[in-house]
């Protein structure tokens, strides 16, 4: 598999969900192929599906109609290579910092080893933790506290990063910094990243590519390469054809709003 | 928001600093959590006292604190540790039984809505039974020994304790649950390292009423049925009119009571400080 293959791939996929008061139709003939190593954002109004997108992935749920594949396999449950980060950090409030990035190995096998130590050391100081590892989340501004988050997902080293709204509950200077911040990572460490948000100047600064959906029933209305080069800084935001794609996505979430 | 907040606070730092502000009497006396509730205690000992000799109100009635504290000596230390002994003894085997029992069900409630929707409503019966009524039975069933004091604590310190530790075991955010998935940990794994430490604020609210509860059904059995414990010696003081006396055993009751609830809420502090609001550790 060289680097152009296919990751993740979504083929007609459909998710029907029985609610209290009918069937609920989350997502409707989704077809997505997201490269190897491409950092992909979603971007929708909220109830568009875009989480649905995300658990499929993952394996946390299966597709009603159509198949998720990753690496070409089907995905018919959790798989090893996929590290989730999630929108709130929901880190557990009675361990400390190191002990919350290596709770995946604590979780999976029982215990934490030497190496997994190592690995969390690694992690911590990648997300810029080193000499927090002793505090416990109540201790740690949000921000800090989303870090750890993103360490516990990066910690089993997975190919494949979901991210699901992780920054929408931090504040906006935070919010830049920390998008800043795992471009670096992503940029070191290169991996597969599907970024969900609602957030249009977050979408183009970070992904390659933003998948644009719709609301109820989530559908794909726009898929476009983001007209920027790698690295990137404000003033590369600040160009005109950064500004017109930005402004042409604005357009796209707007005109799919439902009318109320 | 923030700026609004900020305001008075602001305010009177411009000020020149001039002398250190003192607080009026009142502010003083809040400062200072133990001294003031014991004030009051003392000063409701001494209107007591008072009303009892001013309107010379017969001890059977109502007698003055210090015919109470004449009433502690009216039974010797081995006779009073013996009744503190075994009121205590069975309050606290009712109690562990309770937890020993309702720890399982709580994770049956909590992971199986099967096993919710079948249990949840006879559970509800079971407490709506008053157990002061039940009693009597229980005692014809069991005999009179500490077996059916321990059953009659337990029905009364365990419902509390299951609410408590089946809402604590639900409250885990939903993303660790699915982190878990996603980790395609054992079952077993997600109760101990997640759900469980996550009801721990939870399961110590549910442990300190039902220790005090279990004292109230370590009394109420003994009503029914004892020849020794705190229950049985004031229920003999009255029917003796000995009414010092059973006041006495009722100060023993409350004293027995606060400690248990203290070291219930001590056993959280040293053990799981972290499950503590803030302000409090």
């Amino acid at each position: 598999m060289g680097l152009a293959s296919n990751a993740i791939d979504f083929q007609a996929v459909g998710q029907v969900f029985a609610t209290e008061s009918g069937p609920l139709t989350a997502l409707d003939d989704v077809n997505l192929t997201i490269a190897q190593h491409e950092f992909v954002a979603v971007l929708g109004p909220s109830g568009c599906g875009k989480s649905t997108l995300l658990r499929l992935t993952a394996g946390l749920m299966l597709p009603t109609e159509g198949r998720v594949s990753v690496y070409r396999q089907p995905v018919t449950r959790p798989r090893d290579d996929v590290g989730i980060v999630f929108q709130q950090a929901t880190l557990l409030p009675w361990a400390n910092v190191l002990d919350n990035v290596t709770f995946p190995a604590k979780h999976k096998r029982g215990r934490v080893g030497a190496l997994d130590r190592e690995r969390a050391a690694e992690v911590i100081a990648a997300v810029g933790l080193k000499g927090f590892e002793a505090r416990l989340p109540s201790e740690l501004s949000g921000g800090m506290q989303q870090r750890v988050g993103i360490a516990r997902a990066l910690f089993l080293n997975p190919d494949i990063l979901l991210m699901d709204e992780p920054f929408s509950a931090l504040d906006a200077l935070t919010r830049d910094a920390m998008g800043y911040e795992l471009l670096k990572l992503w940029q070191a460490s290169p991996k597969t990243v599907m970024f969900i948000t609602h957030s249009i100047p977050e979408a183009v600064l970070l992904a390659d590519r933003v998948i644009v959906m719709s609301a109820r029933p989530g559908r794909i209305v726009a898929d476009l390469p983001v007209p920027l080069g790698r690295p990137r800084d404000e003033s590369a935001l600040r160009a005109p054809e950064v500004q017109d794609f930005a402004a042409h996505l604005r357009e796209l979430l707007i005109a799919k709003e439902p009318a109320l | 928001m923030s700026a609004s907040a900020d305001t008075p606070v602001k305010a009177p730092l411009a000020e020149p600093a001039r002398k250190p502000p003192s607080l009026p009497l009142s502010e003083r006396l809040i400062a200072m959590p133990v001294v003031l509730p014991l004030l009051t205690f003392a000063l409701l000992l001494v209107l007591w006292e008072a009303a009892t000799r001013v309107f010379s109100i017969p001890s059977f009635i109502l007698p003055a604190p210090t015919r109470i504290i004449e009433g502690f000596s009216a039974v010797t230390p081995a006779r009073w540790s013996a009744h503190v002994w075994a009121t205590l003894r069975v309050a606290l085997i009712g109690y562990l039984v309770a937890i020993a029992v309702s720890l399982p069900i709580a994770i049956g409630l909590a992971k199986s809505r099967l096993m919710s929707r079948a249990l949840y409503p006879l559970l509800v019966v079971i407490q709506s039974v008053p157990v002061v009524a039940v009693a009597p039975i229980i005692i014809v069933v069991l005999g009179t020994d500490d077996a059916p004091r321990v059953v009659i604590t337990f029905m009364i310190a365990f419902f509390p304790l299951v609410v408590s530790m089946t809402t604590g075991l639900m409250a885990t955010p939903p993303e660790l649950i699915e982190l878990s998935r996603s980790l395609r940990a054992p079952q077993y794994r997600e109760i101990t390292q997640i759900r469980l430490p996550y009801a721990v604020p939870y399961i110590f609210s549910g442990l300190k009423i039902s220790v005090t509860l279990a004292v109230i059904g370590a009394v109420v059995a003994e009503f029914v049925a004892a020849d020794v414990g705190i229950g049985f010696f004031i229920q003999f003081s009255t029917s003796m009119f000995r009414l010092p006396q059973a006041w006495a055993g009722l100060v023993v009751l409350v004293a027995m009571s606060l400690i248990l609830f203290q070291a219930v809420s001590l056993a959280q502090r040293l053990f799981f400080p972290w499950s503590l609001p803030k302000e409090r550790r």
